[in-house]
């Protein structure tokens, strides 16, 4: 039996070598991509050039020259193009993170309906999630605006529940007069905030020394509420509020939404609850019968059950593709262009039509996106790394 | 001492199958459930009746305007009165058979790709022949064909053709990003991430935005494309950045033992890919490319925003220019919708029954 090894061959640049043949593909692969990328930006550069357009970012400092529909900081025409872009994009977060939250109660309420004992909840759950995302988002929004600016009633008749009017010029709503009660109110509860994250890391360290379970949610809970209470009471109890009235042509006072906005955030909502839905229909059916059982078995409540040992199980699952439908509720907000809700989106529609300057336009708005999805999938990632299972 | 007495024999459970013991066991279960079906019951009595009466018992089926006007229900003539442009949009009224054939044409041809006797080689042959006849037909110009532009193009015939033709396109780019950001070369890997990632990260808006308005000015000097194609050129790049990430899923569920294998016996990656890897990831991941196809065939309706008038947008057109009928719009909306809704459906359904023929393998 010979023993002598076989050298290993000498390393040669021949095209035989899968390194070599590796680095020339991608060598060629660089230089392909380089190569268009090149050419098309001189292209666009003659383009330009013939055109007369000019390039460069100095023209957000103009003056935009046209007005925005809503914002929630004041604007006017006369102010500069890079302002009407941060309105945009306050309009464009308020709606996706008001639509988030909306969206992940209405999508889990479904969810959960799926697996409910009545047949009728489970039924309407199913025939809702079938319709909403069978149709396209963009006709969704359409038909909601069309339903909050026509359906809807005049301003005079407006539909009225409790302090909340509801008309074609949007929805009204009382807000608190601000005065030193509201500002004592939210001083107190960030101290009943820190007061409540003591108690939790208390009861915890508690726990792990006697085995007691303590009240780690409605307690600490309660603990913040009250904080809050005793500085408004401190603060003299303030009840006054701006609430709306029928005025001769419109509601006056109060808080306002608009139809554009109403029609996009109802319209996000309930398109993206029903994916969110089959999200945590197919989270919840991961997590096998027989941990139910054994939870119940070590004596766990039907609550104690779901909360300590389904729920934190099926979020493992959940949360991938739940920051998917997070992303593509934001991304979706920029349908608002069909509906004339001044979003990023239309904001630079207009700045294009006014300026000419497509491709700064367009590489703002993608920058935002990005920028927006990049912060999403961190924050989404963090939280899954909490609930992911904890390896050694 | 007591002598055993026997106690009476329980009564037969009584019956636990029949429409009887079901409703006992999903309505009326508990208190709760039967609170909830008594509440749910009581809102779908007040609903049901008044829907009822607006949609079909009140609702106008034929007639003008002025009939809908004094009806209290909804306005169906409308559809009647408009189909043929919603349908078919700014395609010229005298050439509609032409549209019409073509739809029925491509149609034909997907319900026929999705039944096993059409899964052969030459299937890819006659998607050619089909494109090219559709495109022939109705641009025509040729044979006493009155030439139609590509911008005059439009309603469900549109539709169909940017959602087929970009998926068929996509399709391959997808294969080769999915199996570029797996491979081992860093240089192509990056590109593939970056790709699909930057894509992923902004809406489908922003790139139709970039078709239309900056491709002009991409391209060399005096070359002009047609907006068609700009568009159906977006959406492709787009769908097929989704895709690339429904197949490295495939791709990363086949066992590293395979590649192995496939490696001594001498395989060559090509050889290795197509034989060993593509085959089995594809099956896996249909269901998921199903998924995309629906929402590629929902995200068509997004060009009516950049001027493509496919169904959405011939839909608006068509109610819009009609002062008589605007205020019937809703009625023409849900008529779109139930198109929309009947493909995206059936798809879905499609897509549970190919699921099941894929898993059949594992059972037993």
């Amino acid at each position: 039996m010979s023993t002598e090894r076989i050298a290993p061959p000498k390393k040669r640049w021949s095209w035989r070598s899968q390194a070599f043949r590796a680095l020339v593909y991608q060598a060629l692969a660089l230089a392909v991509i380089g190569g268009l990328v090149w050419y098309l930006a001189h292209n666009t550069a003659t383009n330009m050039h013939q055109r007369g357009i000019q390039s460069g970012f100095d023209f957000l400092l103009g003056t935009a020259g046209f007005d925005i529909g809503e914002s929630l900081f004041a604007f006017d025409s006369g102010e500069s193009l890079l302002q009407a872009y941060l309105v945009g994009l306050s309009n464009t977060l308020r709606v996706a993170i008001l639509g988030i939250v909306l969206t992940t109660l209405l999508g889990t309420l479904l969810g959960v309906g799926r697996f409910s004992r009545n047949a009728l909840v489970r039924g309407l759950c199913r025939i809702y999630v079938e319709v909403f995302r069978n149709i396209p988002l963009l006709l969704q929004l359409l038909m909601w605006y069309l339903f909050f600016t026509e359906v809807l009633p005049e301003a005079a008749q407006a539909w009225q529940v409790g302090p909340l009017f509801l008309s074609k010029g949007g929805l009204n709503f009382p807000i608190p007069v601000w005065e030193l009660g509201h500002q004592l109110a939210a001083g107190g509860l960030a101290v009943g905030l820190g007061a409540a994250l003591t108690w939790r890391a208390r009861a915890r360290s508690l726990f792990e020394t006697d085995g007691q379970a303590r009240s780690m949610f409605w307690a600490p809970l309660a603990l913040m509420l009250a904080c809050g209470v005793v500085g408004w009471i401190l603060g003299g109890a303030p009840t006054a509020t701006n609430a709306p009235m029928r005025g001769e042509f419109a509601i006056e006072n109060g808080g306002a939404l608009t139809p554009e906005f109403l029609a996009l955030l109802v319209g996000l909502t309930t398109y993206t609850a029903a994916f969110v839905a089959e999200v945590v229909r197919g989270g919840i059916g991961s997590v096998s019968l027989g941990q139910a059982e054994a939870a119940s078995a070590l004596g766990l409540s039907q609550g104690q059950s779901m909360r300590l040992v389904m729920l934190p199980q099926a979020l493992r699952v959940i949360i991938p593709p739940m920051t998917n439908q997070y992303l593509n509720l934001t991304k979706n907000s920029s349908l608002a262009v069909a509906i004339g809700y001044p979003d990023v989106v239309s904001i630079a529609n207009t700045a294009i039509n006014q300026t000419g300057r497509a491709v700064e336009c367009i590489a703002l708005v993608m920058l935002v996106y990005l920028s927006t999805s990049l912060f999403t999938s961190l924050l989404m990632n963090w939280y899954n790394a909490r609930a992911a299972i904890q390896e050694r | 001492m007591s002598t055993f007495n026997a106690i009476a024999a329980r009564p037969a459970p009584s019956t636990s199958s029949g429409a009887l013991a079901w409703c006992r066991a999903n309505l009326f279960h508990d208190w709760k459930t039967t609170l909830g079906t008594v509440l749910i019951g009581l809102v779908l009595l007040g609903v049901l009746p008044r829907l009822l009466h607006w949609a079909l018992i009140d609702a106008v089926w034929s007639g003008n305007y002025e009939t809908c006007q004094a009806a209290s229900g909804a306005c169906w003539a409308v559809v009647q009165e408009k189909f043929r442009f919603i349908l078919f949009g700014r395609y010229p009224h005298a050439e509609h058979w032409r549209a019409l054939v073509c739809t029925v044409m491509l149609l034909g041809l997907i319900l026929a790709s999705c039944t096993r006797a059409f899964w052969r080689p030459w299937l890819a042959l006659l998607w050619l022949v089909v494109l090219a006849a559709y495109f022939a037909l109705m641009h025509g110009g040729f044979a006493g064909l009155r030439l139609v532009e590509t911008d005059l193009w439009s309603g469900l015939p549109l539709t169909i053709l940017l959602a087929s033709l970009s998926m068929v396109m996509a399709f391959p780019i997808a294969v080769f990003i999915a199996l570029g950001r797996r491979s081992g070369m860093p240089a192509i890997r990056s590109l593939c991430t970056v790709y699909v990632e930057l894509i992923r990260g902004v809406p489908l808006i922003s790139v139709l935005f970039m078709a239309s308005f900056m491709f002009p000015l991409l391209m060399p000097q005096g070359f002009n494309i047609d907006v068609l194609v700009r568009v159906l050129a977006g959406i492709t790049l787009f769908a097929a950045a989704y895709m690339a990430e429904v197949i490295r899923g495939g791709l990363q569920a086949i066992p590293k033992g395979q590649l192995e294998a496939a490696a001594t016996l001498g395989l060559s990656y090509w050889q290795m890919q197509r034989k060993i890897v593509l085959p089995q990831a594809l099956a896996m991941v249909v269901p998921g490319l199903m998924n995309n196809f629906i929402s590629t065939f929902k995200d068509t309706s997004l060009v009516a925003i950049v001027s493509l008038y496919e169904l959405t947008g011939a839909m608006g057109m068509a109610m819009n220019s009609d002062a008589n009928w605007r205020p019937f719009r809703i009625e023409g909306y849900l008529f779109i919708a139930v198109i929309y809704f009947v493909f995206c459906y059936s798809m879905s359904r499609y897509s549970q029954w190919i699921e099941a023929q894929v898993n059949k393998s594992k059972q037993r």
